[in-house]
């Protein structure tokens, strides 16, 4: 058997260690590319979101690859990827592909069904087994996402441009070689000593901007052109509001900017008072938090057509009027282009810098509080 | 008090509960206009451009609505069935209004939140308690206003799986008649899909219902068809749908299709809309493997009558085309 899953960021990290425990053979969609794009989006409906195109794309190239067996969360709604599995596997049968598909179900939909997964991918998997091998891998997972929660900042004072990424790259062989939780935990420090000493300059006045927005577009950087290098590269400093470990972890008591969910919510109630599916509650905590702890300005992410987002977006206006904050949208889908996304950007950056000489930004409050490779 | 209903979204589906509840809580009820195109142009212009067309018609019919009443009602309708939701557009929809409500000068708004995705029949405490926090009323008057506007309807929904289409039945309103009628023998049965609020809405979808009776089109609607049966065919699907209103469509196919009840299918949907652009494809996989003609018709703002005619047109000669060939093989 030949498991693949989509592309999510860097959970495909995790993936590899997950698997590698689980004993099954992983096959890694090759990296995301335009083509993979083209073909996701020629075979996707038409103002599907961005994540689905993309997701087919990866699977085609997966099953081509030799994958025979493809992964895919699921989830109860009220946002469209919950039912995402279903559709891509009408779409791949449609196209001739065979294979063997499989839906994650959350864990809090039921914990037998999620054992049941995973045993059928691994027969003779135990649940103690099973708890024991997702708790170290998603502490691995934690490790690397702290190793580039600290990139984006470091990459704001970087002298010489470009150090960031390559240290980046050294610190994920490093992390990625680790097996058992000592190893990881050592690892772990080691990597983030890789990334904190990359040259700095402490005294560069550096523009502090916060990323907001639908999940998929936060932790893809194929998706985004890259958006959060870029920025790192005009010398900004970057908050991000969820990360893969946050979000899937086994409560989706995900975390923002590391404040707990809940707070965040009671922040986002005066605008936006229920769930409605996705990340659009967060969105909007979230953009009045980063004003009050001072931030320059907020780019909200989102794919064409995201529902939650777009709800959000709607309130935006309002939150940003009485907030006194910029807030920058950027909607992908498959037709948007890099540079315009660029120019964009840097007309965004040139309003923040001119908000600062007229001294109408707040002070930034710096928060630090995730530990590398904290537990499940 | 005079309560504001706007003529969009789900006013299609629940106005005779709403309303006969509102009333019998004592409160004016008034209700805006037929959407127009002025309607439509304020709602526009103040919607953010990326929702669908009948959420942004909704801002125009609130528009619509000031300086007549004294309040809106936009109820939070988060969930209709036990563990579905209705479509996340609804369940934020009480915020988006509320965020321009000042801007607009809009009356206040009254959003009682209504969810039994936990349990079923929780509304009606909700219900309950919405009347008693914002009009002071006794539960027992509560319990009679909403036993009355049950009544109403399932009267309503009665009549909806008789045959007759909303439009017929809401107040102030009229279905545009076809202007000419076909010989029975020419029709042909088409089933048309799609969410109420678009299809009945004579305005966004440039009276497709008496254009398509015109053609000679017999027309069959996911109303017509009791709600258990739909839900219960909505059920042929690799994992339950979550979204009630997407069930309720797909439970029409598949319940068309396994009773050979259409000819083909118009699936109307709008630009943007998420839950059915992901739906589409397993409706259009379930027409194609039981060989009923589809057509999906994608609509917007923007859509131009010339080429919403040529397209019903050009489908529905090609059912008779198919039928006639059938008939003379036979």
């Amino acid at each position: 058997m030949k498991v693949s899953v989509p592309h999510m960021g860097h959970l495909h990290w995790m993936m590899d260690d997950l698997f590698e425990r689980l004993e099954v053979e992983y096959v890694k969609p090759p990296p995301s590319t335009t083509k993979t794009l083209t073909i996701g989006a020629k075979h996707s409906p038409e103002f599907a979101c961005l994540p689905l195109k993309i997701n087919v794309g990866n699977y085609i190239e997966a099953l081509e690859t030799g994958a025979d067996t493809l992964v895919m969360a699921g989830g109860h709604g009220p946002c469209r990827f919950g039912y995402y599995g279903i559709v891509e596997q009408r779409i791949l049968l449609d196209l001739g592909y065979e294979f063997n598909f499989l839906m994650l179900e959350p864990f809090s939909d039921g914990a037998l069904a999620f054992y049941k997964t995973f045993k059928s991918l691994s027969p003779g998997l135990t649940i103690p087994k099973l708890y024991r091998i997702l708790k170290i891998s998603f502490s691995k997972g934690r490790a690397f996402d702290y190793l580039y929660k600290r990139s984006l900042q470091v990459r704001a004072y970087e002298v010489n441009r470009g150090d960031t990424s390559r240290a980046i790259r050294e610190a994920e062989q490093i992390l990625t070689l680790a097996r058992t939780p000592d190893e990881i935990e050592e690892a772990a420090r080691e990597a983030l000593a890789v990334v904190d000493a990359v040259e700095q300059d402490p005294d560069r006045e550096v523009l502090k901007v916060c990323v907001v927005g639908e999940f998929f577009l936060l932790l893809e950087p194929f998706s985004n052109f890259g958006l959060e290098e870029i920025l790192g590269h005009m010398d900004v400093y970057l908050e991000r509001s969820v990360w893969v470990t946050d979000w899937i972890a086994p409560k989706r008591d995900n975390k923002v900017y590391g404040f707990p969910k809940k707070f965040v919510e009671e922040k986002a109630a005066p605008y936006l008072n229920h769930n409605v599916g996705g990340e659009g509650r967060e969105t909007i905590g979230g953009i009045v938090l980063a004003a009050e702890r001072g931030f320059d300005g907020i780019i909200q992410l989102l794919p064409f057509g995201c529902m939650p987002e777009n709800i959000a977006t709607s309130i935006i206006p309002k939150v940003q009027r009485d907030h006194d904050i910029p807030v920058l949208t950027l909607a992908f889908d498959e037709q948007t282009g890099r540079a315009g996304m660029v120019t964009r950007i840097e007309a965004f950056l040139d309003l923040l810098e001119a908000r600062r000489k007229t001294g109408k930004t707040g002070t930034y409050v710096s928060y630090v509080s995730q530990k590398p490779s904290a537990a499940v | 008090m005079r309560v504001g209903i706007p003529r969009s979204l789900l006013y299609y589906k629940y106005l005779p509960f709403w309303k006969t509840f509102l009333a019998e809580l004592g409160l004016e009820v008034e209700t805006s206009p037929l959407t127009n195109k002025k309607i439509l142009s304020w709602g526009v212009e103040v919607a953010e451009n990326e929702l669908c067309v009948p959420v942004k018609a909704f801002y125009g019919h609130c528009m619509a609505l000031r300086g007549r009443v004294d309040a809106l009602f936009v109820p939070r309708v988060v969930s209709v069935e036990e563990r579905e939701y209705t479509c996340p557009k609804f369940l934020g929809l009480p915020d988006m209004v509320a965020a321009v409500a000042d801007q607009l000068e809009l009356p206040p708004l009254l959003t009682p939140k209504l969810n039994q995705r936990e349990k079923p029949s929780e509304f009606k405490w909700q219900l309950i308690n919405f009347a008693r926090d914002q009009f002071g009323l006794s539960r027992w008057d509560a319990i009679a206003a909403l036993e009355a506007a049950r009544v109403a309807q399932k009267r309503y929904q009665e009549e909806l799986v008789r045959g007759r289409k909303p439009l017929d039945l809401l107040p102030a309103s009229r279905l545009n008649r076809p202007r000419w009628k076909t010989p029975k023998s020419e029709r042909k049965r088409i089933g048309l899909l799609g969410h109420p609020y678009n299809i009945y809405d004579g305005y966004i979808t440039q009276n497709l219902i008496a254009r398509l009776e015109e053609m000679g089109a017999e027309l069959v609607v996911p109303e017509m068809t009791d709600h258990h049966v739909l839900m219960e065919a909505a059920t042929d699907v690799p994992k339950q749908l979550y979204w009630t209103y997407e069930k309720e469509i797909m439970g029409a196919v598949n319940h068309w299709t396994r009773q050979k009840m259409v000819d083909g299918v118009i699936y109307v949907l709008a630009f943007a809309c998420g839950p059915d652009s992901l739906v589409q494809v397993l409706i259009e996989h379930r027409a194609r493997t039981h060989n009923v003609p589809l057509m999906s018709l994608t609509i917007d703002e923007h859509s131009g009558e010339a080429g919403l005619v040529t397209r019903i047109e050009a489908f529905t000669d090609m059912l008779m085309r198919k039928k006639r060939t059938a008939e003379a093989v036979a």
